[in-house]
């Protein structure tokens, strides 16, 4: 009844190229951003920006740079952690060597500098393709952890190898170290949410985006009507690594605040950040948040329950834990194999012919 | 001899040993993947839920006891027999085979005609699911595996080798009788496939699925019996490791151990997984007795994958991997 | 989605309730996942301590006590989310037990003034009370550790010329002792070799065949996880004197020589506190929790390393209580109160024969300057016939000549780059 086209004329190109044609879905989308800038802040404690707010948007980040390698051009990396260990420590070596300039600027050098390690990681891909390449990107994930851990320069030399982030400010308030507020470093997340989700959405629907699109359905086609495979996967590796190092960045600047290498970029979070983009929907922006909060809160959710409402033991529910979410994956992927996205816009195509469905 | 060249020759012995180790890994994920095109994460967790039951059987421990424990308050652990190893290995296997079952019923057969990477996924699911359930089962404490295999350095070529060359080698028993089960059971493997009926009609699916279908082959039948030839690769995987290290959890992380070979010596190819396994157990042990002390060691997990990469690069379907043809 | 964080916020209004008057004792354990063979025993010793201290004296200083206990799966995310989920409810220190985890709460707790224990693990140097106001590591730390079987191998006989190798896990954790071994074999006269092993540690091939090669006098092992069964049963393998092969604490429990078998026998490990279920303590928690039906795990772990382990975790967390409750002449303290408790807490020889764990651990104290504690460290040994390990020598002295200017120099590090004023 609401979300239809039926009567939201448009009136110039700029608004034919909207990203959000429908007026209902527009609507949708700046209260959604209203919530989250406006609301979320005054009522934000704690518990629940590290528990589930601060993880939510920095894995967000994460899926969204992902996606676009994986879902848009179809190249299958397991190199994730790695490059967030990038994003990482770059950015600590960058707060400890400049610490004058802005933290917001050294996370965006951050992910600049592990696009940089991601495209020439990406070099492979020329040769390599499908799960092959996939584990080739493990070559980049062992390397870069145990690279991290074995250079003393990276972490300033210090006796435990691990790296802290130091108090730094934005606009005078405090988004990294020991006295953060939470709506400030939840605030800081999501703007770097917010552009990085905005940049790659436009990315994905334009030029860039249909050629990442045609490389993956096939490359050969796609080299045949004109397009250049090396610089369209490079500048997927690139584009991928900026958004993954500033997740990187942001993880062990604002939501840990202490990092060892080994433990919090293993091979885990590689496939931790697959996982998410898997379920969450291959080639979906809304697939990469989707599939991000699943991930981090079904887990502390379904903790809550067992935990703390059902008083079970702690070992027990953990083991549960386990069971119902491979459970839940397969049987999502029974019923709907491309992921939350899919069920997102089979119900989007229903809400438009409701209530007259025929 | 000069010396390091005696060492090298060691540590080249020895990584032909841990080569057969990691191509026994290998092994259970090329099964799946030529049969079904799987790409299947849960062989590791495969592995570990395997040796889990094994152990379970043999020292007559109570599934779920903690759980029922919990629930009920009872204080049950143990059925208080002991099951002798080979008798143990003989029902591990039906478990195997009845996982088998119920992964292709409940699974598989829904997400007939899938694409790979969401096969995969399931996988993961899958590889989730059998993690908690071993745990649940079995416990997460470490238990210690004895079937009987034996261990530690092996005197004779101790003995002989020092008479050669004024010093010893070093293998472990272990790594020889693990030897002589991976020739057997790819020798079995090899006859199977190529005489039995059942084995031609799984190459037949491996081959082309439709086609097999058309000729009467029961996709189904097939597909279970991959499954349980591949619970069986791992269960053998998952005594030798878990011989060595105690039957527990990190025993799932093998599998990273089975990746380099698997793209090195093709997804699809049974004895490129052993020739694979072989290169990548000489090459990271010698990388890391050669170049190793130079850079600050522990270079083996990385080293074993850039080694693939590099071959990869020039074969990109892995050294015995079909043939990828591309066409518009 | 919206359905789902209404139930989540039932969930947490719930979970808050109405707070009685309880010491609240968050147990950060890791009853799952890759460890969870050490974290079992540690968790249960921990619970079933201050169990015992409810059922048999009514809590402490008559305030009932209250674990609550949070599955990490020694991991540093859900470890942030159980900080943040058991802070609100009145937590009075933390146990944080692993070393991600640790050094991720360290500046948290600190700004929230709760403390920090971290025994035996952690970020060493935190026992400069200085510039980690709210961070303990009494009574032993890694540096304590390394010098420690340094010492003892010097006790046996003399170093000089002497080759030790260590093995080591590739992380923070494993890299700790390299700085005092190396300044220990500069004094002593000793060659040190590094090895390490990366994680997880199935695979020990190409590291002691090296070990074979250079046949070391003695390895120090900081191993950890699935690390530690495969080194010994390597060691074993490649026929290396057992008696010679020395682990940290984390490598020295049952679990790490069980799976070995006979071939493990005569395995040293570094300890800090006693072993074995020789104590009259044991006697009570028989009586009280295992019989009573209350203890928090299955009650087979009893008297294992680990499990003395959080018992005397446990133990030295009550003891601070009740030095907190005497300074400050209130009952139910505050974590402010409890830090202070801990920078003043005394054990003696007579303190823990009164707890009916005589001889249990060193006695020391600790101080505003030195959270750290004397770093006393003992020695033990594995019997693998009768399956027991045994103290072969006493908690005795590290060379905190040594450790003193690296842990000075570590934690002035740190406070320069966080600018942190140094206290006392």
């Amino acid at each position: 009844m609401f979300y239809r086209e039926a009567g939201d004329f448009k009136t110039s190109y700029t608004d034919d190229n909207q990203t959000f044609p429908i007026k209902f879905d527009r609507y949708r989308y700046y209260v959604v951003l209203a919530v989250a800038f406006g609301i979320i802040p005054f009522i934000i404690n704690d518990y629940w920006a590290n528990a589930f707010l601060l993880p939510f948007l920095i894995y967000s980040i994460a899926a969204i740079g992902l996606n676009i390698l994986t879902g848009y051009c179809g190249q299958v990396s397991l190199g994730t952690g790695g490059f967030m260990a990038v994003g990482a420590y770059a950015c600590y070596k960058l707060m400890t060597s400049f610490p004058d300039v802005n933290i917001f600027f050294h996370v965006i050098a951050a992910g600049g500098i592990t696009a940089i390690v991601c495209a020439a990681f990406g070099l492979p891909s020329l040769r390599i393709k499908g799960f092959y390449l996939a584990v080739a990107t493990l070559a980049a994930q062992f390397f870069l952890v145990w690279l991290f851990n074995k250079v003393e320069w990276f972490y300033n030399y210090s006796a435990s190898g691990q790296i802290n982030a130091p108090e730094r400010f934005v606009f005078g308030v405090p988004v990294t170290g020991a006295n953060t507020d939470a709506w400030a470093t939840y605030l800081f997340c999501l703007v770097f949410l917010t552009i990085s989700a905005i940049v790659a959405r436009n990315m994905t629907r334009g030029m860039q985006g249909r050629k990442w699109m045609a490389i993956r359905d096939m490359d050969i086609a796609a080299e045949i009507i004109g397009v250049n495979p090396m610089r369209a996967k490079l500048s997927a590796f690139a584009v991928s690594g900026f958004f993954i190092g500033i997740s990187g960045a942001l993880f062990f600047a604002v939501y840990l605040g202490a990092v060892e290498v080994g433990e919090v970029f293993g091979i885990q979070k590689s496939f931790l950040v697959l996982f998410m983009i898997i379920i969450g929907g291959l080639g979906s922006i809304f697939g990469s948040f989707a599939g991000a909060a699943f991930l981090v809160l079904l887990p502390v959710l379904l903790k809550l329950i067992g935990v703390d409402l059902l008083g079970w033991p702690t070992d027990i529910v953990a083991h549960f834990n386990l069971v119902i979410v491979g459970a839940l994956i397969i049987v999502f992927l029974i019923a709907e194999p491309h992921g939350i996205a899919q069920l997102w816009r089979v119900a989007k195509e229903k809400l438009r012919l409701w209530p007259f469905p025929h | 001899m000069p010396e390091q060249l005696v060492f090298a020759m060691e540590v080249f012995l020895n990584g032909l040993m841990a080569g057969v180790l990691y191509a026994l890994v290998a092994l259970g994920f090329v099964l799946i993947f030529k049969a079904s095109g799987i790409f299947n994460y849960a062989q590791g967790v495969m592995a570990l839920f395997s040796a889990l039951t094994l152990v379970g059987i043999m020292e007559g421990q109570v599934p779920f006891s903690h759980i029922i424990n919990a629930v009920f308050g009872t204080e049950i652990h143990h059925f208080g027999w002991h099951v002798p190893a080979l008798l143990a290995i003989l029902i591990t296997m039906a478990v195997m085979v009845l996982f088998a079952w119920i992964v292709q019923r409940y699974i598989f057969r829904h997400l007939v005609g899938q694409e790979p990477i969401i096969l995969f996924m399931a996988t993961i699911g899958l590889a989730y699911f059998l993690e908690g359930v071993g745990d649940l089962m079995w416990g997460s404490e470490i238990k210690k595996l004895d079937v009987g295999l034996p261990q530690g350095i092996n005197d004779w070529i101790d003995l002989t080798t020092y008479n050669i060359f004024d010093y010893g080698f070093f293998i472990d028993n272990l790594d020889i009788v693990a030897t002589v089960i991976a020739a057997l059971l790819v020798a079995a493997l090899v006859i199977f496939s190529q005489y039995s009926k059942e084995g031609r009609a799984m190459r037949a699916v491996a081959d082309d699925h439709q086609a097999a279908l058309s000729v009467g082959v029961s996709l189904n039948f097939i597909w279970i019996m991959v499954w349980s030839v591949a619970g069986f690769v791992a269960l053998v995987a998952g005594i030798m490791w878990g011989t060595k290290s105690g039957v527990q959890f990190s025993l799932s992380l093998i599998a990273l151990k089975a990746l380099p070979v698997l793209m090195l010596g093709g997804f699809t190819s049974i004895p490129g997984a052993i020739v694979g396994g072989l290169i990548i157990g000489v090459g990271e042990k010698l990388f890391e007795f050669a170049i190793g002390p130079m850079v600050g060691g522990a270079t083996e997990n990385w080293f074993a994958y850039v080694l693939a990469l590099i071959f990869l690069v020039f074969r990109p379907q892995g050294l015995f991997g079909e043939k990828i043809i591309e066409r518009v | 989605m919206k359905m789902k964080l209404t139930t989540m916020a039932l969930t947490a209004l719930m979970a808050a309730g109405p707070a009685m008057a309880d010491l609240v004792f968050p147990s950060l354990s890791y009853r799952t996942g890759p460890y969870a063979a050490g974290g079992i025993p540690f968790a249960d010793g921990y619970a079933d301590y201050f169990t015992l201290l409810n059922e048999r004296d009514g809590g402490i200083g008559g305030i009932p006590t209250r674990v609550l206990e949070c599955e990490t799966g020694y991991n540093t995310e859900k470890g942030v989310e159980c900080y943040e989920s058991t802070k609100a409810e009145g937590a009075l220190v933390y146990q944080p037990l692993s070393t991600g985890i640790t050094y991720q709460l360290i500046p948290k707790a600190t700004a929230d003034g709760i403390a920090i224990h971290s025994m035996g693990y952690g970020r060493t140097s935190a026992a400069n009370g200085k510039v980690f106001s709210n961070v303990f590591n009494y009574p032993a730390n890694y540096w304590n550790g390394a010098s420690g079987a340094i010492n003892y191998l010097m006790s046996q006989g003399d170093l000089t010329g002497k080759k030790v190798a260590l093995v080591y896990h590739n992380s923070a954790y494993g890299k700790e002792p390299i700085r005092t071994l190396e300044e220990l074999s500069a004094k002593h006269g000793y060659d040190l070799t590094l090895i390490p092993v990366d994680h997880p540690g199935q695979e020990q091939k190409s590291q002691w065949l090296q070990i074979r090669r250079e046949k070391p006098d003695f390895v120090i092992m900081y191993g950890w996880g699935v690390m530690n069964q495969v080194a010994v049963q390597e060691a074993a393998n490649i026929r290396f004197n057992m008696e010679n092969f020395i682990g940290i604490w984390w490598s020295g429990s049952e679990n790490d020589v069980l799976p070995a078998g006979d071939k493990a026998n005569g395995y040293k490990a570094l300890t800090f506190h006693g072993v074995g279920n020789d104590f009259p303590v044991f006697a009570d928690i028989q009586k009280h929790v295992v019989d009573a039906g209350k203890a928090a795990g299955a009650g087979d772990q009893i008297g294992t390393v680990l499990y003395n382990r959080g018992l005397y975790a446990a133990m030295l967390a009550a003891e601070a209580v009740k030095t907190a409750q005497s300074i400050h002449g209130e009952m139910d303290i505050t974590p402010a109160m409890m830090r202070d408790g801990m920078e003043a807490l005394e054990i003696t020889e007579e303190k823990m024969a009164g707890l009916g764990l005589p001889g249990f651990g060193p006695s020391f104290s600790v101080s505003c300057e030195n959270h750290g504690g004397p770093g006393l460290v003992g020695m033990t040994q594995w019997d693998a016939a009768a399956k027991t390990w045994s103290l072969i020598s006493d908690f005795s002295e590290s060379d905190m000549d040594v450790i003193q200017p690296l842990i000075d120099a570590d934690s002035e590090a740190y406070a320069a780059e966080n600018n942190i004023e140094a206290g006392c």
